[in-house]
């Protein structure tokens, strides 16, 4: 490619300043979160002495240890039943081929564009008729079914790729259609796998508007539905809010960075939910 | 059962024994067919169960409710279409959508151009060092919840905040103001949130776009003395299209049902200068109890939805086949 110095060095140049423009609020963030508690501090500016002691005040007065532990009890309901669930059906419609396959796959695809905000009302009737209201069930078994259309469009994407002659070969050998999935085209899909269980770990964590409705509780909320509410009650304590708000993303944060390479190619693939 | 047919066949008729068999053989073939595709329907079933009973059921739901004038505890009346005339005639709803298309400006049409521009500049460095770091550090607005840009942010934004820090330095001290409290920037503020969470993932879409452009294409076009700007509209721009029709479904998904970023930075406020669709909702059916407007609001919303995003997903099929 026939590229100047100066074009590199402008792409640098925008690079950095876009990099520079996604860290500030961090940053701010951060060191908001250092000043003295109940004060009012000014953009960025590094704090006479350093409050790291905020954090543990945050953490102790937002009960951040019942609020992790309800936050993992209700990712552990979510995402091994509906990656388990989305792989079983993404199998059977991209590999088996039932006949009709491709109706049911778009009954799934008109899911894909849904506002949580257009069901969420008659959910909370439904969720209180099985008398759920206020519990992490009210959070779990809807959001299995909202991740459904993603869910089940991002298994079938994969499961279109892999070669029939595979599944051909192992029923020639006996296989039932059980073992086949099981025994040769799990362990094959761990990538996509493991791709869709992360988006949905994030997903669940930073779910917000299903936490405020169907929950009232924070302490049995996920934990961007606990933030808000840690919101309304240190709205005014900006530098506790900031503590609060950084404990609490820093864990998507840790995921992210660990597991980065499979997010952005998942994100990329089947960004159609965000 | 499949044994006993096999066993009778040959006394059938020997004389057409052949023909009989490949018959059988069909119908056994044919039959096992049937059995797969009940079993492979078995597979689907969980699956469907969970997104008929929590997605499609729901919907259906609110389709019937926005018929009627109902609480949510008391009896509900039919009132036919009344709450769809109240949703494009009450002028705070009418605001809420228009708003909404608004946000479009902020989270779709800010985010992917200044996308399109940065890649475009960043072309040539895509597979360096530097822009493997910033594709890590431009996507952390998309991992952190919605709820933390919108704490984070209403910080940024208010009156002795990072924002008006930054115009004061440059000299900018008379249009600082508290950005999220005033009647004609809230909205506008509260896009530049959306684009701050939005210019990441359509930047890394983009470039991973570009990548699969021909440099040889590239070449030709400087051999043939075209310009940066001719360059990029002959071939960057129609070497990307599937991927900007992307990141404009995603975004105006992300316009249209904003909820997190506008909940927690203004409710609504000042005013109703940003108030959206699916606040609204929240409002309409958690507070005042309008079940039935709220609902059909709802209704609107999806199709609104359904509107500006299918046009759009045919864009992206004409590419792939």
């Amino acid at each position: 490619m026939i590229v100047s110095a100066r074009e590199t060095w402008m792409g640098r140049v925008v690079l950095v300043v876009l990099m520079i423009v996604t860290i500030l609020p961090f940053l701010s963030l951060f060191v908001t979160a250092l000043h003295e508690p109940g004060t009012y501090p000014r953009g960025l500016e590094w704090p006479d002495t350093p409050h790291w002691g905020n954090f543990v005040l945050a953490f102790q007065s937002a009960n951040m240890l019942a609020l992790l532990g309800s936050s993992f009890l209700i990712e552990l309901g979510v995402v091994p039943i509906a990656v388990l669930i989305a792989t079983l059906a993404g199998f059977a419609l991209g590999h088996l081929k039932p006949w009709g396959q491709s109706f049911v796959f778009i009954f799934f695809l008109l899911g894909l564009t849904l506002p949580f905000e257009g069901i969420v009302t008659p959910l909370y009737f439904q969720v209180r008729e099985m008398g759920l209201l206020n519990t992490r069930w009210a959070i779990i078994l809807p959001l299995i079914g909202l991740f459904m259309p993603f869910a089940v469009t991002w298994m079938r994407a994969h499961f279109v790729t892999m070669p029939q002659e595979l599944s051909e070969a192992a029923r020639v050998d006996g296989a039932t259609t059980w073992q086949l999935f099981w025994r040769v085209h799990v362990p094959l899909s761990v990538p996509a796998i493991s791709s869709l269980a992360i988006l949905l770990f994030l997903w669940t964590w930073n779910q917000f508007l299903l936490a405020i409705v169907l929950v009232d509780d924070p302490a049995k909320r996920t934990m961007a539905g606990a933030l808000g509410a840690f919101q309304g009650r240190y709205g005014t304590d900006i530098p506790l809010l900031c503590a609060g708000s950084l404990l609490i993303l820093t864990p998507t944060l840790i995921i992210f960075l660990i597991f980065q390479r499979q997010f952005v190619s998942a994100l990329m693939q089947g960004s159609l939910k965000g | 059962m499949e044994g006993v047919r096999t066993a009778a066949a040959p006394v059938e008729s020997s004389g057409a024994a052949a023909l009989t068999d490949e018959r059988l053989l069909l119908r056994r073939r044919r039959r096992r067919k049937a059995i797969r595709n009940l079993s492979a329907y078995g597979l689907v079933l969980p699956a469907a169960g969970f997104y008929v009973f929590f997605v499609v059921r729901p919907i259906v739901l609110s389709a019937q409710y926005s018929f009627y004038e109902w609480n949510g505890i008391g009896p509900a009346t039919w009132v036919g279409i009344t709450n769809y005339i109240e949703v494009f005639t009450n002028p705070k709803l009418v605001g809420a959508i228009l708003n909404a298309f608004e946000l479009i400006l902020y989270f779709t049409v800010l985010p992917v151009a200044i996308a399109l521009l940065a890649a475009n500049l960043i072309r040539a460095i895509a597979a360096s060092r530097l822009a493997g770091v910033a594709r890590t550090v431009l996507f952390l607005p998309q991992v952190i919840p919605l709820v933390a840009a919108g704490i984070m942010w209403s910080w940024q934004l208010s009156t002795d905040g990072l924002v008006n820090q930054i115009l004061r330095l440059l000299g900018l001290g008379g249009i600082t103001r508290a950005w999220l409290g005033n009647f004609d920037t809230a909205l506008p503020a509260v896009g530049v949130i959306g684009a701050w969470v939005l210019v990441g993932l359509c930047l890394v879409l983009i470039l991973a776009g570009m990548t699969k452009i021909d440099p040889a294409l590239y070449e030709a076009a400087r051999i043939d003395g075209a310009g940066p700007v001719r360059e990029f509209f002959t071939i960057t721009l129609p070497g990307v299209r599937q991927e900007v029709a992307v990141c404009v479904t995603v975004t105006v998904i992300a316009a249209l049902a904003s909820f997190d970023i506008i909940y927690i930075s203004t409710q609504g406020g000042p005013g109703d200068s940003t108030l959206v669709p699916g606040l609204q909702i929240f409002y309409l059916a958690f507070y005042e109890r309008e079940i039935g407007t709220a609902s059909a609001f709802a209704i609107v919303l999806m199709v609104l939805v359904l509107v500006v995003v299918v046009p759009l997903q045919r864009v992206l099929r004409g590419r792939e086949s």
